[in-house]
């Protein structure tokens, strides 16, 4: 038997070794870079006669991170798929319009505002899951284009900050419980059930299952349209969240949000943590991490008052280091093959005829 | 059944030849052009259109060799303002410096290339985020290095590429258009030889590749070398043509990718023609110059631009979509599939063929077995 992965399994203490080191490294390296950053970074301020745990740091770095995570989480859910949404940006700065033009400051309209945006947000991910998964475009042309709409509705439309929201909810992003802001622990509540969803319910495993081989899925019995399209919809109505927290801190919807460069930041937190580009695998406590990384660096080097243009230098370098740091840990082949986990090699052993 | 699938597929198989959908595509577009305003439609307005399109030409080339071998290059615009950049401050307007600092900026384009496709290559980072890093220090560096606000100037002999022309017979060919058919016929030539059909395989599957016995990261940072070259001499164009801005660049390389894809080369590699690529960059900016004769509001632009991508790629590209249209149309290339066509969404079964779909069929193209074949 010449397959490597039967043998390996025939050698039972070995496989679960293997496994075990494949669950751990998902999140385990992100957060132990984490932790490595943040210990880097602390001396580096404390250097400095600043303190990273102040107050004021941790919440600048939570509340960076709730944005971007917003996104990111979504963005993990479609490059689960083996798919990609390069029109998060846009539709961040879309539904903060939506959302701070339809509350026009008043307080009963706030439910009328969140659902308007989050309805937007939807639909813009049910158009772009529609175009990938049923015209067959490839996902980065599709985002790319959806995103050029938007680009062209908002500079039309909006040139200047439109609508404003009312003071309580504009509250929401400002309050904090001791140095996290709610807007965080709205963010990780989003993340657990992101989390539950791609763990522990149908949906999850169809998208793992489509983003690992979409015809391998489809001739499982999965509709594979209808799971792309699902991921879509969750992922903008993930920055949908985001773009209500724009307008939660900004106070009134801007379209300039979209020049931020949140659509590629998010998948360089994807990848970060862990989550394969190729799809398949994904994990969503990593792309957490990298969301933290990410947030950590910013606040760092804002701090530390480093030339911003050293700063675009410096995370192009460190992604790349990080992600090259991933990719010799993991072999992609390997990485295929454990997809599923320590199961579906047993299982891929009985189908071995 | 048997009749009906070779006429259907042979008419798909004209509107899948990507050379001949972008060239109608093209001509389309500067019939339109010509309609709107006729004076483009005589020799030097239509060169000095040529002219202005070369940079995106060259940039469109360079990205095929990327793109074919199953890799993105996101590095392209930022690079391209980088080398405008130093030439500007390198030789300040003398021009004693110019071959020099050329020599330089081919050297500097060669180096950004090599370090993505090693990064991507034996690092094994996905491409999209290698050159994503190289584009961030890139600009993050340009414009350390310069402050913010470039400085130098640029000699009237470094422009002869981007602005003089070639006197032939009367008419001025701009040397931009001589050095872009160039490229196209030494792309051409390249892909003709056993490079080329490398670069083709390993984008098409580089396992299979592998084990033909191709050194895949070799071939593979060859085609990011290609593309930075390739990039800087579109800089020297633009930088010749336009003025110099840190901006020169910024968001070139969306465009590029999208012209390429226009042009039917599949992303994920393994399809396409180079010349339909430099046509999709032609329709592209034909696109743009016939909405600026439409006098569309530019901040409108991208939307037409965003559609039409997506409906020419669901359109014409049959590459973008092979994987499934190729599924719901079994391919009769195998003298044993005399299989009908799966109706979409139903589940075809294997009990008969004893066959298992392998793990890891990356490929998603593979016709399989029908039950009683």
């Amino acid at each position: 038997m010449s397959d490597g992965l039967t043998t390996r399994a025939d050698r039972p203490s070995d496989l679960r070794r293997a496994s075990l080191t494949a669950g751990l490294t998902s999140t385990t390296i992100v957060f132990l870079t984490l932790l490595i950053l943040i210990v880097v970074s602390a001396v580096l301020l404390a250097s400095r006669g600043e303190n990273l745990f102040a107050t004021r740091n941790i919440a600048d770095i939570l509340t960076r991170a709730s944005l971007l995570g917003f996104i990111a989480i979504g963005q993990t859910l479609v490059i689960v798929c083996r798919s990609l949404d390069l029109s998060v940006g846009y539709t961040v700065a879309t539904t903060s319009l939506v959302a701070a033009t339809v509350m026009v400051g008043e307080v009963e309209r706030v439910w009328l505002g969140v659902a308007a945006a989050l309805g937007v947000a939807a639909v813009i991910g049910l158009l772009n899951g529609m175009i990938v998964g049923v015209l067959g475009v490839n996902p980065f042309i599709a985002t790319l284009g959806t995103g050029l709409v938007l680009k062209a509705v908002l500079d039309t439309r909006y040139q200047a900050p439109a609508g404003s929201v009312p003071q309580v909810f504009e509250d929401l992003g400002y309050t904090r419980i001791g140095p996290v802001p709610i807007a965080t622990a709205a963010m990780l509540a989003v993340a657990a059930v992101a989390w539950l969803v791609l763990r522990r319910t149908r949906l999850g495993y169809h998208m793992l299952a489509v983003g690992g081989n979409t015809e391998v899925a489809r001739l499982s019995g999965i509709h594979t349209t209808r799971t792309l399209v699902a991921a879509h919809v969750l992922c903008a109505v993930a920055a949908g969240l985001g773009g209500l927290f724009i307008a939660a801190r900004f106070g009134t919807g801007s379209a300039q949000v979209y020049t931020l460069g949140y659509d590629l930041d998010s998948i360089a937190a994807v990848v970060l943590g862990g989550t394969l580009l190729l799809g398949g695998r994904g994990s969503i406590p990593g792309t957490i991490g990298g969301v933290l990384i990410l947030a950590l660096l910013d606040t760092i080097f804002n701090a530390l008052s480093i030339d911003p243009f050293v700063k675009d230098i410096l995370s192009g370098t460190i992604i790349i280091a990080a992600v090259a740091l991933y990719a010799r840990r993991r072999p992609p082949s390997a990485a295929l093959r454990r997809r599923f986990g320590r199961r579906s090699i047993d299982t891929a052993q009985v189908a071995t005829p | 059944m048997s009749l009906a699938v070779p006429t259907k597929s042979s008419r798909r198989e004209v509107w899948r030849s990507p050379v001949v959908a972008v060239l109608a595509l093209v001509v389309v577009i500067f019939a339109l052009i010509f309609v709107v305003n006729p004076t483009f439609a005589a020799p030097a307005p239509l060169l000095a259109l040529l002219k202005k399109s070369a940079p995106l030409l060259i940039l469109a080339a360079g990205q095929y060799f990327v793109i074919v071998a199953g890799e993105l290059d996101l590095s392209v615009g930022a690079l391209v303002g980088a080398q405008v950049v130093i030439a500007a401050r390198l030789i300040d307007g003398e021009d004693s410096r110019v071959p020099g600092v050329l020599l330089l900026m081919v050297a500097f384009g060669v180096l950004v290339g090599v370090v993505n496709g090693l990064v991507t290559t034996v690092l094994r980072v996905p491409s999209i985020i290698t050159t994503l890093g190289s584009l961030l220090v890139l600009t993050g560096a340009v414009r350390f290095w310069t402050g913010g606000s470039p400085t130098g100037s640029l000699p009237d002999s470094f422009r002869v590429a981007g602005r003089q022309g070639l006197d032939v017979a009367g008419v001025e060919i701009p040397w931009a258009v001589l050095i872009v058919v160039g490229i196209g016929i030494g792309v051409v030539t390249l892909m003709r030889t056993a490079f080329g059909r490398v670069l083709v395989a390993v984008g098409d599957s580089d396992t299979v590749a592998r084990f033909s016995g191709v050194r895949v990261a070799a071939v593979r940072t060859a085609a990011f070398v290609l593309s930075s070259v390739l990039a800087t001499v579109a800089a020297v164009l633009l930088g010749g043509y336009a003025g110099v801005t840190s901006q020169v660049g910024e968001g070139l390389e969306f465009v590029a990718i999208t012209a390429v894809v226009l042009g039917g080369v599949a992303l994920g590699g393994g399809v396409g023609s180079p010349v339909a690529a430099m046509l999709g960059a032609l329709a592209l900016d034909g696109l743009y110059t016939l909405f600026n004769q439409w006098g569309l509001p530019p901040t409108m632009r991208p939307a037409v631009q965003g559609v039409i991508i997506i409906v020419a790629v669901a359109l014409a590209a049959g590459p973008a979509t092979a994987a499934l249209s190729r599924l719901r149309r079994p391919r009769i290339s195998a003298p044993a599939l005399t299989a009908d066509p799966v109706p979409d969404g139903t589940q075809p079964t294997f009990q008969a063929s004893g066959r298992r779909v392998p793990d890891q069929m990356k490929g998603q193209g593979e016709p399989w077995d029908e039950p009683g074949s």
